[in-house]
């Protein structure tokens, strides 16, 4: 009777350990997958999320790199925080390229690892690394927990500072002793941040000052970046620029936020961006930047950037403004607020025909142009194949290279959030993991995959999951046998001297997916390649298809390092 | 030109390690940096002399201050009326004569002898970072064995004339 009765107020007060806090807090979270791999210092979550009947799937990769680029490829796709786990020491340091790209392109990841446990931490135990130390530079921000009765409030805190404001990474660092400690205890997440409240609402006075500037503007331009796609803004910027018949150009993480098709549309601006949108920005005389941040690859030589404009600049980070660019009128909101704001008022424009036709002869006399080889593919033409075939539809993620601007170039996005690929740092590796996190986080689309032979075999192993997973992804390797972009880079300005660029081996791709179960195909003749593609595409499960296109082709136009934005080399044939 | 920035910051852990981390990423010139309690509990005051070359500069500071989450206001107090101190710690060698030499030129400075040896005397000065400066200049001379500084603390004064004189601002 007695035991009983002792046993009823045990039930009554569940006993959980820190990782089952963890795995109640995730929940709460509304998380539903999670990127990970384990390791010693998270066996106790491991075995948390072993033992939950909680409604969120765990993606095991194959490197923790590739966990993080997947969960990466999730939150650019979804909108959501994306969510990695990873053990001490060397899971931890293995993520530490993942957090840096997430962090140069505002995006939303929560990131748990495991620590040794409090008591060692400092005297080198083993697997230990200095996780708060390392990330410190690299994160919006980062904890560890020192107490289990912290751990609720600081993942909602994680989350909420992770996907807001400007979006970026934050690390939870968790001592091992932390996620196994038993307790009964409830626990509240409640959290203050008093020195954390981003500003959306835009100041009415820099509206008045925008609209104004607009109304005396004889040149106006818009570049659009990925803080349109992040506020959700993608409406409001068209009914704007359709309200003025405003030309708009993006960056490379703007693409998609205004159609690409639009006959407003100059296309992407850029190192590698279209002469119409480069000579836009270098002419006008009003900048209305939407939540760019003037990368330096976007703006090539300041002395010679947007010289004769006067500057708005919309962001949600103050600091972002006047950084690189003078800016007469800073505007610190979310651009969907903004947008809403500098709607709601009406002005009438000059003149600005003069302006328009310009645009239009530069659009019409210097589109984006190829040289088409007659033995080869040339890859550009595969990409426009590619856009073809797909219908402009498909969710494209890239890695890094030739073959990424070649994908901005010739694949025109019209709707936000079906671009992926890493801008800020310039990942290699970047492009197939993120294509699983994207894939995972929209299953009913169709998710092409283009990489290059030399960053694919960064994170090829990730293969496993997609076979694991019968992830429908299309791999499509655009192969030159080289790192091509490098090798650009040495035939113009190193001489040809073709060092450390050519590859001498690769694998078999095809051999390579047979291994892991995965169908491979292979073209290398223009005249099959609309079949294998439409096949690759139709195929009901993952395809790779190493697609061998002419090595010595170059990526233009460019802007070459140090030039200004209206001297672009290759701009015609 | 030389700026003198305050921030209230919170005491988290690390919170100090990522704003110096942040400083020298973003390749700013620190001359001192001083961090103690402040009168709320829970949060701490900065107070940072900086070097930047330009007004542009100086706006990314601020406001790559402003943007860590642990930092509640940072201003920038230069052409304010502040009370500005700094505290120095300074061994001389002296002994017999010397002494008298010594204690004489540092009177006025309202600094005193703390410690004393048997070839040596250490010194404490508090004031404006100026005042201090050319005390340290003074003593030169007589060889400096050691020397701390803590750095400059300051804040604004209770009342703001309308217009602050050259006096009343902060030089170095
Ligand atoms: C991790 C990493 N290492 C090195 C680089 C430098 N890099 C930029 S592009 C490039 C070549 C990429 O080759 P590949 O993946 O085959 O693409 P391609 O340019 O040939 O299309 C290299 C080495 C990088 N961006 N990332
Ligand atoms: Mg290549």
């Amino acid at each position: 009777m007695k035991v009983e009765a002792k046993h009823e107020l045990e039930s009554a007060k569940k006993v959980m350990t820190g990782a089952d806090v963890l795995i109640n807090a995730l929940v709460e979270a509304e998380v539903d997958t999670i990127f990970g791999y384990p390791g010693g210092a998270v066996l106790p979550i491991y075995d948390a999320i072993y033992r939950s009947n909680a409604q969120f799937e765990h993606v095991l990769s194959r490197h923790e790199q590739g966990s993080i680029h997947a969960a990466e490829g999730y939150a650019r796709v979804t909108g959501k925080p994306g969510v990695v786990i990873a053990t001490s020491g060397p899971g931890a340091t293995n993520l530490v390229t993942g957090i840096t790209d997430a962090m140069m392109d505002s995006l939303p990841i929560v990131i748990f690892t495991g620590q040794v446990a409090s008591n060692v931490i400092g005297t080198d135990a083993f697997q230990e690394a200095d996780v708060m130390g390392i990330t410190t530079p690299i994160t919006k921000y980062n904890y560890q927990v020192n107490q289990l009765s912290e751990l609720p409030g600081i993942v909602k805190e994680a989350f909420h500072v992770a996907s807001t404001g400007r979006p970026g990474p934050v690390v939870v660092d968790i001592p091992k002793n932390i996620s196994a400690e038993l307790s009964t205890a409830v626990y509240e997440s409640h959290f203050e941040l008093p020195g954390y409240q981003p500003n959306k609402t835009p100041n009415p006075l820099q509206i008045i000052k925008l609209t104004d500037a607009l109304s005396r503007a004889k040149k106006p331009i818009v570049l659009a970046g990925a803080g349109v796609i992040f506020a959700k803004a993608t409406n409001e910027l068209i009914e704007f620029a359709e309200k003025y018949h405003l030309p708009v150009t993006n960056t490379l993480l703007g693409l998609g936020c205004f159609p690409g098709s639009h006959q407003l549309s100059l296309g992407m601006a850029g190192m590698h961006g279209t002469y119409a949108a480069n000579m836009g920005l270098y002419e006008c005389d009003l900048l209305i930047n939407i939540g760019a941040r003037f990368d330096d690859r976007l703006t090539g030589n300041l002395k010679h950037f947007a010289p004769h404009a006067k500057v708005a600049h919309i962001d949600i980070d103050p600091a972002e403004i006047g950084k690189n660019v003078q800016t007469e009128i800073p505007v610190v909101a979310d651009a969907k607020e903004a947008l809403e704001a500098l709607l709601k008022r009406s002005v009438e424009l000059g003149d600005q025909l003069v302006w328009k036709e310009r645009l239009a002869r530069y659009k019409q006399d210097y589109p984006l142009w190829y040289e088409r080889s007659d033995q080869q593919i040339s890859p550009q033409w595969l990409l426009e194949r590619v856009h073809q075939i797909t219908d402009g539809e498909a969710i494209v993620t890239t890695d890094v290279g030739q073959h990424q601007m070649w994908a901005a170039q010739f694949y025109s996005f019209e709707k936000p959030n079906r671009w992926v690929t890493s801008g800020g740092l310039g990942t290699m590796g970047f492009g197939f993991p993120a294509a699983i996190g994207a894939q995972l986080g929209a299953p009913g689309e169709l998710v092409v995959s283009v990489v290059g032979d030399g960053g694919f075999q960064m994170t090829a192993q990730e293969l496993a999951v997609v076979k694991e997973r019968n992830l429908p992804i299309k791999i499509l390797i655009v192969n030159n046998q080289a790192l091509g972009m490098v090798r650009q880079w040495q035939e113009s300005f190193y001489e040809e001297r073709y060092s450390e660029s050519l590859f001498v081996q690769n694998p078999d791709f095809v051999k390579l997916a047979d291994s892991y179960g995965i169908r491979g195909m292979r073209v290398n003749k223009e005249e099959d390649v609309q079949e294998v593609l439409e096949e690759a595409i139709g195929f009901d499960g993952p395809v790779v298809v190493d697609c061998q296109v002419v090595q010595q082709t170059c990526v233009y136009p460019m802007i070459a390092p140090g030039k200004g934005i209206h001297e672009m080399i290759g701009v015609s044939k | 030109m030389r700026r003198i920035i305050t921030a209230t910051v919170q005491d988290r852990s690390g919170v100090l390690n990522r704003i110096t981390g942040m400083l020298h990423k973003r390749q700013f010139n620190i001359e001192s940096i001083s961090v103690g309690a402040s009168e709320t509990e829970g949060l701490s005051k900065m107070t940072f002399v900086v070097e930047v070359s330009d007004h542009q500069k100086l706006e990314q500071l601020t406001k790559q201050l402003n943007k860590q989450i642990d930092v509640l206001k940072v201003s920038d107090i230069t052409e304010k009326a502040i009370v500005a101190r700094e505290l120095a710690l300074i061994k001389v060698g002296g002994s017999g004569q010397l002494r008298a030499e010594i204690q004489g030129i540092i009177t006025p400075f309202r600094a005193t002898v703390i410690d004393v040896s048997r070839d040596s005397l250490t010194i404490q000065v508090t004031g404006r970072p100026d005042k201090v400066e050319a005390l340290i200049a003074l003593l030169r001379p007589y060889g400096i064995k050691e020397l701390t500084k803590t750095g400059v603390t300051a804040f604004l004064r209770g009342q703001q004339p309308n217009q602050v004189t050259e006096l009343n601002s902060f030089t170095i």
